[in-house]
């Protein structure tokens, strides 16, 4: 469903900041995988999702999804393809626009949009059953402003919109780690059911190593710009966090300990 | 004349002008609040929408079409600043007043039209003409006067503002000034989004030139200059005086419109009161500084507490 074939980034070449991002990236995702990506601060998980969106053009590689090369296509163009969750809450919705408005906007993705109404009645009738699932009340706010919704129910509106339109990829970047962790659980039981109810191909960045192995069918560990340990199945499921630290540690060669904390 | 004579007296022509310049803070409103991009194109577009007319009109061209066409000029001019700004990089400010500078020549020359030069101020008599809008009507209990065939012009435009607003295209305007990574991740090409805003924009801001130049009998380099600063004084004094009552969109357009009418009557109360029409621009650009201020300092020196409240409860 997705290839990620020998893709190289570099942030500000040239200058005293150059940052490579990724380095000889290679990744392939099988239709239906749901896979958990971890990682240091800068191992390039973000920028592989970045890449994958097409928020800038990427330095070499290729990147395929569902056998068409997306490589030059713009972020825009690549939506069509992708539904997306991001790490900060305000920048997957619309704040000044009420939520069935941005439910309407997202149903629109990947198509041309003409002088037709920007929402219909049977839309309305339909986002509100689909709030109703969310089990947060939010049916009954629906001309509400997105601005005056938590930052859970917001990311809750969010998983809604990147999958309205059942996307061939979801890619959730960390999408739970600004949330307190209850709502942080209640917004990650609520991914899993939707990804497996549409049998949704998944990339998920997060920094708990216990939410890596619990949700997915597969697990993959970066370290400078590549993956570095992918594994899957039955391996994945009876893994255990100290066999991920352990692993970690084994390729930081000693850099490990400043990212201890952000991997626990 | 008793001074309240007087100011009753002149209180039509205000009127008047506040609703041609409420055309045009539409314009400014669709920019500035919607798009959320300072446009200081409008400075120009205003005065080529009024060359544009008053040349087509003395051309023999009918006033219906020379609206038409200087509301087009305007949306080219749009166009123009949208193109420096998404095409070529610049920022949105500096690609208005690049926009801007260029058309002070370009009006110049529209102006100037078969004299082979450029012109700084081309007259128009609705006596020889057959103008939409002159001063000269303003007090007649008649069709022909500016006031009922101005407010037409807005109910008009605003309704469909309104409906465009609403639908698929005008949604994904919106959302792009809202969250441009939102609308591009809903795959909107906020390029195109934004040049189109800016045209609209420009396109009513031209619109309003155009009837400002017959409304006034003239066409002026100068009747663009500080335009943007009007713009703002009414989209900003309609917000203040309407924000809590006004939630409908159409009535945020109407709030604008009803502002820039406000400007025109505090313009002539303090004409009245002595001050020069020298010192007009002045008292504009601090009066919109002040309106600026107010809630900024609102929100950073008088918040309540209270408010954070409502937060612990969500998260």
């Amino acid at each position: 469903m997705l290839e990620i074939k020998n893709v190289y980034k570099t942030f500000n070449a040239g200058t005293v900041n150059e940052k490579v991002a990724l380095k000889g990236l290679d990744l392939t995702l099988e239709d239906g995988d749901f896979v958990t990506v971890i990682g240091g601060n800068g191992a390039g998980k973000s920028t592989m999702l970045n890449a994958v969106a097409g928020v800038w053009p990427i330095d070499m590689g290729k990147i395929l999804i569902d056998g068409q090369d997306v490589t030059r296509l713009s972020e825009h163009q690549r939506a069509k393809y992708i539904g997306r969750v991001f790490q900060d809450p305000m920048m997957g919705t619309a704040a000044t626009m009420g939520i069935e408005e941005n439910l309407a906007l997202a149903a629109r993705r990947g198509v041309a949009r003409s002088l037709r109404a920007g929402i219909t009645k049977k839309e309305r009738e339909e986002y509100h059953e689909l709030l109703k699932t969310l089990d947060l009340g939010l049916e009954d706010r629906m001309t509400s402003k997105v601005g005056l919704l938590s930052g859970g129910q917001r990311q809750a509106v969010t998983l809604l919109m990147a999958t309205l339109k059942k996307p061939k990829l979801l890619l959730l970047d960390e999408h739970t780690a600004a949330l307190d962790p209850k709502t942080a659980a209640k917004v990650l039981a609520l991914s899993e059911k939707i990804v497996q109810e549409n049998h949704l191909t998944t990339l998920m960045i997060t920094h708990n190593m216990k939410d890596a192995i619990k949700y997915g069918n597969r697990l993959i560990m970066m370290y400078e710009g590549r993956v570095i340990y992918d594994v899957r199945g039955e391996e994945k499921a009876n893994l255990q966090v100290s066999d991920l630290l352990q692993r970690f540690e084994q390729v930081s060669d000693g850099g490990f300990a400043n990212d201890r904390m952000l991997l626990s | 004349m008793g001074f309240f004579a007087s100011l009753i007296n002149s209180m039509p022509s205000a009127v008047a002008q506040g609703l041609i310049w409420g055309i045009m803070a539409i314009g400014v409103y669709l920019t500035y609040r919607i798009l959320d991009v300072a446009d200081l194109t409008v400075d120009g577009s205003l005065g080529t929408g009024g060359a544009v007319c008053v040349v087509m009109v003395l051309n023999g061209a009918p006033v219906g079409l020379a609206l038409l066409a200087a509301t087009a000029a305007g949306m080219l001019a749009g166009l123009v600043t949208g193109l420096f700004h998404t095409a070529c990089g610049i920022p949105a400010i500096l690609a208005g007043i690049l926009t801007q500078l260029a058309l002070y020549s370009v009006n110049l020359r529209i102006m100037g039209f078969g004299t082979g030069g450029g012109k700084a101020n081309l007259p128009i008599s609705v006596d020889k003409y057959s103008l939409l809008v002159s001063a000269r009507y303003v007090r007649n209990v008649a069709l022909n006067n500016p006031i009922l065939i101005l407010a037409v012009f807005c109910a008009v435009l605003i309704a469909v503002l309104y409906w465009f607003f609403g639908t698929e295209l005008g949604c994904s305007l919106r959302a792009t000034g809202a969250n441009q990574n939102m609308a591009r991740a809903q795959g909107i090409n906020t390029n195109v989004t934004t040049v189109l805003g800016l045209m609209i924009s420009n396109g009513l801001v031209a619109l309003a030139g155009g009837l400002l130049a017959q409304y006034q009998g003239f066409s002026d380099i100068n009747m663009g200059r500080g335009a943007i600063v009007i713009g703002l004084a009414a989209v900003i004094i309609g917000e203040v005086i309407f924000s809590r009552i006004f939630r409908n969109f159409a009535l945020k357009l109407l709030s604008a419109v009803i502002g820039a009418i406000i400007y025109y009557i505090v313009m002539v109360f303090v004409l009245r009161l002595g001050l020069s029409t020298d010192d007009l621009k002045l008292l504009t650009a601090l009066v919109v500084a002040l309106f600026l201020t107010i809630p900024y300092w609102k929100g950073k020196y008088f918040t309540k507490t209270s408010v954070k409240k409502g937060e612990k409860n969500h998260a």
